[in-house]
């Protein structure tokens, strides 16, 4: 089946999102026609787009060229194993996204819909056409036309401040990533002035060009899937953008920038060197531990999970880091074990991720609340949306059975499998690497209980969530899909993994794949059944009979009665919504613990306040680190060169004057 | 595929399990009792609070949502799966190859996330101060059981806990440094994670200090007896975590059913030994203040992480 596939599938894919933007474009306000038949329509080609990736990624790779693109230099296109992988995982998230985007999107203030639809279509086509560009042309048109609609995206209520801003900050902060990406572009094709990536992979550059080439690339990639510190647009632009557009943001646009590390670092680079790896691994622990810490002490529920995507995303970092170290010290069945643990987070993170941004999007509508101070209690209001979110969070806490729990339980295995790296240095590091992974999964569990405790559980904070209404139907199928990949991602890893195979094989030359098939579809045993094995559908099923098994001896034996009565508040009567913990309540031991990972600032009443008042504000420490010092740096020079402008004509024909004096004098 | 005697000494152990862990409950009581110079309580009044609790008439709190009645049956569950796949009588265990070490670490977070969703789910202040505390408990104690498993694991180079402790009751008695750090760290942890002294006191129903009366505060009669039952297993799977880890001798192997029905004995008295140290810990020591708690599993992290490096370094 997988001859049958061409790349012209997938670029009719892409031009049907296109063609479904444009007729949002003649239909501008009809919201119902652009919400219910052209949204839909594109949840159909993303679907379609997901099997073409499933059923491509067993075939060869195919290569095409479009005469289209600059003269001598037409657009060339490939589909590997790695393309068809990210295709596969993006079609699921944009189905997800698509058909939520049905029922989210409604008249209001911002972006008319049919623009709206537009530029997200446009996004979704780019995205599909920069998977399968095989030339640095149609790979940066492709990446520039996904920045820019994503920006306007994030932009869609431009009529906030605040919206504006964080479009600025994720704009340049893409392009001053985009800059570094065309210098990598640049220095792998070494002086061929042939910018194809056939040509790229021929090319041997040297350890000092590749090594360059190679940061460039991770610094470049990296601003896109928010490393440390380039991780700043994040926060800022997830909460501005409407709940899709940051689920479609978390779900696949950071997973582009791993794309693209994953691209240049194994395909077109031919030398992996071992440092590369461990700075990518380091950053990686920060960025995830960074990110974790920072996000259990937000209050702004996007915000949170803007911060827990970062800590993903250094999870992700991580596992490219350990694939790169191993791949250097040629322990291929070891780096394949890493990166496929690192690809399947890819998935996972696509899944739980969208489906938990998807999620504040319906808390959003049904309340207008994103501060977790006014939410709560919404399990009894918004049930469907609550009970739909529970799996999300067990799935992002990494907990079994569910598809996040995979990929940390591989990832962990890559790393007691080190059988001893050559370097003894590195060796040590391991099990300190390992520790901070556990500790960031552990306080992934903290954030997630947090998230939905205080937004679903407990007592409603505000009056007005008593009339919060649960989502509504293609709100609901959008969840449906999200869903069914978290648990189908938890509970058939073997296929994935089998699957994956392909794709480690064209990046690091091995495939772990026969040998996990081996041990049937039940058993999932990446390198020996004796070594390390888990098996989720046994699992799933005991841990189902247990709890059944209970429920049903405890009716049978005794009996189900019950009756309700007003909770005990340990005597004291005068209980209220404002007792239970708040979100800065949740997060005060992180706040304890971790003090020095951020910039708090906090207003303490004195006793003698009539109203007192207590807030605290957290700040990202590196705005202050990095980010104001190159703003004021750049301001002072901008200042200093404003001297030359004083707006007098006798001043710039001066200036004219002693620049041709100057020139005269070099040139004799 | 599954033998005859795999699936028996499966059914055992989580009868055993089920019918041993509020005795184990009980027996650390009565020590505590006579080593406090109280008169003790008997052995089986676990058994007796269960057997009332599960005859009265559950009162839910007016808006305790369906997570709250449901959250004891998972937790339970959470706790069963947890005691059969711990090799407590026998390593030829069916139900191994499903779950290995990083997955028990797994289901024990599993269960710790939703005793804690069940408590912030009424909205008392209690409730969601002892979600807070447990998950504080939690977010320190659950990678530092991860380090301390790792360490066995890098010794026997397997993560399935039956191979592990196959491995290890097979060597000669040797003291493996890596082991000795993360013995200790192990004690800390659960210490911390079964709500004992110094962390948390299982007796105390005073508000500022308690994390685990906390959580279920709310729950009454089947509820709270499933929730207790689920403690006692968590008390008696962490005992036996670290009995087979670190004592695994007397632990019944494939085919071997004389060695099967000494293991029984074996455990007990092994359990006998473990209850009544723990009782002599808690009473020798005094309930920590809150704040000092993160201090307590940093040091226990710490150790178990140093448990892994000495491996590295020393080779064992």
């Amino acid at each position: 089946m997988a001859d049958l596939i061409s790349i012209d599938f997938i670029l009719l894919v892409a031009a049907g999102w296109l063609v479904i933007g444009c007729c949002g474009l003649l239909a501008l306000k009809r919201t119902v026609f652009v919400a219910h038949v052209l949204f839909p329509l594109g949840a159909v080609l993303g679907a379609t787009l997901s099997f073409l990736g499933i059923v491509s990624s067993f075939g060869p790779p195919l290569v095409a060229t479009l005469p289209l693109g600059l003269p001598e230099l037409p657009f060339h296109l490939r589909l590997d194993a790695l393309s068809s992988y990210f295709l596969f995982v993006f079609g699921v998230v944009s189905v997800g996204v698509s058909i939520f985007s049905a029922g989210y999107f409604r008249k209001g203030g911002g972006t008319p819909p049919g623009l709206l639809c537009f530029e997200y279509h446009v996004c979704l086509a780019s995205m599909a056409l920069l998977l399968i560009a095989d030339d640095a042309y149609v790979f940066m048109v492709a990446w520039e036309s996904m920045s820019l609609t994503a920006t306007l995206l994030v932009t869609t209520n431009h009529r906030i401040a605040e919206v504006r801003r964080a479009g600025f900050l994720y704009l340049l902060i893409s392009h001053v990533g985009a800059l570094a990406l065309l210098l990598c572009f640049g220095l792998l094709q070494a002086n061929t002035g042939n910018y194809t990536f056939a040509n790229m992979r021929l090319q041997q550059l040297d350890a000092l060009w590749a090594s360059i080439a190679f940061f460039l690339a991770l610094f470049g990639f990296g601003a896109k899937a928010g490393i440390l510190p380039l991780h700043i647009w994040l926060p800022e632009a997830h909460p501005a953008a409407p709940s899709p557009i940051s689920a479609l943001l978390s779900g696949f646009v950071l997973k582009t920038g791993i794309y693209g590390v994953l691209r240049v670092a194994f395909d077109l680079l031919h030398i992996q060197i071992w440092w590369w790896g461990a700075t990518t691994l380091a950053i990686g622990l920060a960025t995830a531990l960074f990110g974790v810490v920072l996000s259990t002490v937000q209050t702004d529920m996007k915000r949170l999970l803007a911060y827990s995507s970062i800590e993903n995303i250094g999870l992700m970092f991580v596992g490219i880091g350990l694939t790169i170290l191993f791949r250097a010290y040629h322990m291929d069945a070891l780096s394949a074990l890493s990166l496929i643990a690192m690809l399947y987070y890819v998935a996972s993170h696509g899944a739980f991720k969208s489906l938990l941004f998807l999620g504040t999007g319906s808390v959003l509508h049904a309340t207008g609340e994103r501060n977790l101070g006014h939410l709560g209690g919404l399990i009894r209001y918004m049930p469907r949306t609550a009970w739909v979110m529970l799996i999300a969070i067990l799935a992002a806490a990494g907990l079994p059975p569910l598809g996040g729990f995979i990929s940390e339980w591989l990832l962990l295995q890559s790393f007691l499998f080190t059988p001893g790296l050559p370097n003894s240095f590195l060796n040590m590091l391991i099990p300190i690497v390992a520790a901070v992974i556990a500790l960031v999964g552990a306080l992934a569990g903290y954030v997630m209980v947090k998230f939905f405790g205080i937004i679903f559980l407990g007592q409603p904070r505000e009056a007005k969530l008593y009339y919060a209404h649960d989502a509504d139907n293609w709100e609901l199928l959008g969840f449906g899909w999200l869903v069914a990949a978290c648990i189908l991602l938890g509970l058939f890893p073997v296929h994935i993994v089998t699957a994956l195979g392909h794709v480690t094989q064209l990046l690091v030359g091995h495939d772990i794949g026969p040998a996990v098939a081996n041990n049937g579809w039940l058993l999932l045993a990446p390198v020996s059944p004796a070594r390390a094995s888990y098996m989720p559908v046994a699992f799933v099923l005991m841990l189902a009979a247990c709890c059944a098994l209970a429920f049903l001896l405890v009716r049978r034996l005794y009996h189900g009665r019950f009756s309700r009565s007003a909770p005990w508040g340990c005597g004291f009567p005068f209980q209220t919504a404002h007792m239970q913990d708040t979100a800065e309540g949740f997060g005060q031991p992180i706040r304890e613990i971790f003090g020095t990972f951020f910039k708090m600032t906090r207003q303490l009443p004195s006793a003698f306040d009539k109203e007192p008042q207590y807030k605290v504000t957290i700040e990202d420490p590196f705005w202050d680190l990095i980010y104001r010092p190159i703003a004021a740096i750049t301001e002072r020079t901008a200042r200093f060169a404003g001297l030359l402008q004083q707006g007098r004509i006798s001043v710039y024909l001066l200036f004219s004057f002693l620049t041709l004096l100057i020139l005269l004098l070099l040139v004799t | 595929m599954i033998q005859f005697s795999g699936l028996l000494s499966q059914i055992l152990e989580i009868f055993v399990a089920l019918a041993a862990a509020p005795l184990l409950t009980g027996w650390v009581n009565q020590c505590r009792a006579w080593l406090q110079n109280k008169s003790a309580p008997s052995l089986f009044m676990p058994y007796r609070m269960l057997h009332k609790l599960f005859h009265k008439d559950s009162i839910l709190a007016d808006d305790a949502s369906a997570l709250f009645r449901m959250a004891p049956y998972v937790v339970f569950g959470c706790m069963t799966l947890a005691c059969s796949i711990i090799p407590t009588l026998s390593t030829d265990l069916p139900l191994s190859p499903a779950a290995d070490a990083i997955a028990l670490v797994g289901l024990l977070a599993l269960a710790r996330v939703f005793i804690s969703l069940a408590a912030m789910d009424v909205g008392t202040a209690f409730g969601s101060m002892g979600a807070r505390r447990e998950m504080l408990v939690g977010f320190m104690a659950e990678p530092a059981l991860l380090m301390v498993l790792f360490s066995a694991s890098l010794i026997t180079q397997s993560t399935l806990l039956t191979e592990i402790v196959g491995n290890l009751a097979h060597r000669q008695l040797a003291i493996y440094p890596s082991l000795a750090f993360a013995g200790v760290a192990f004690t800390m942890v659960s210490l911390a994670e079964n709500a004992r002294i110094p962390i948390d006191n299982p007796t105390t129903h005073l508000e500022l200090t308690m994390i685990h009366e906390a959580l279920i505060l709310e729950y009454s009669a089947r509820h709270l007896a499933l929730m207790e039952w689920a403690a006692s297993l968590k008390l008696f799977a962490y005992s036996c975590i670290g009995l087979a880890l670190f004592f695994p001798w007397g632990i019944a192997e494939a085919s071997n059913p004389l060695a099967l029905i000494l293991s029984i004995p074996i455990l007990t008295l092994k359990l006998a030994i473990g209850g009544s140290l723990l009782a002599l810990i808690e009473t020798c020591s005094a309930k920590m203040r809150i704040f000092r708690v993160p201090e307590f599993l940093a040091t226990a992290f710490l150790l178990a992480v140093i448990g892994m490096l000495v491996h590295f370094l020393l080779g064992a």
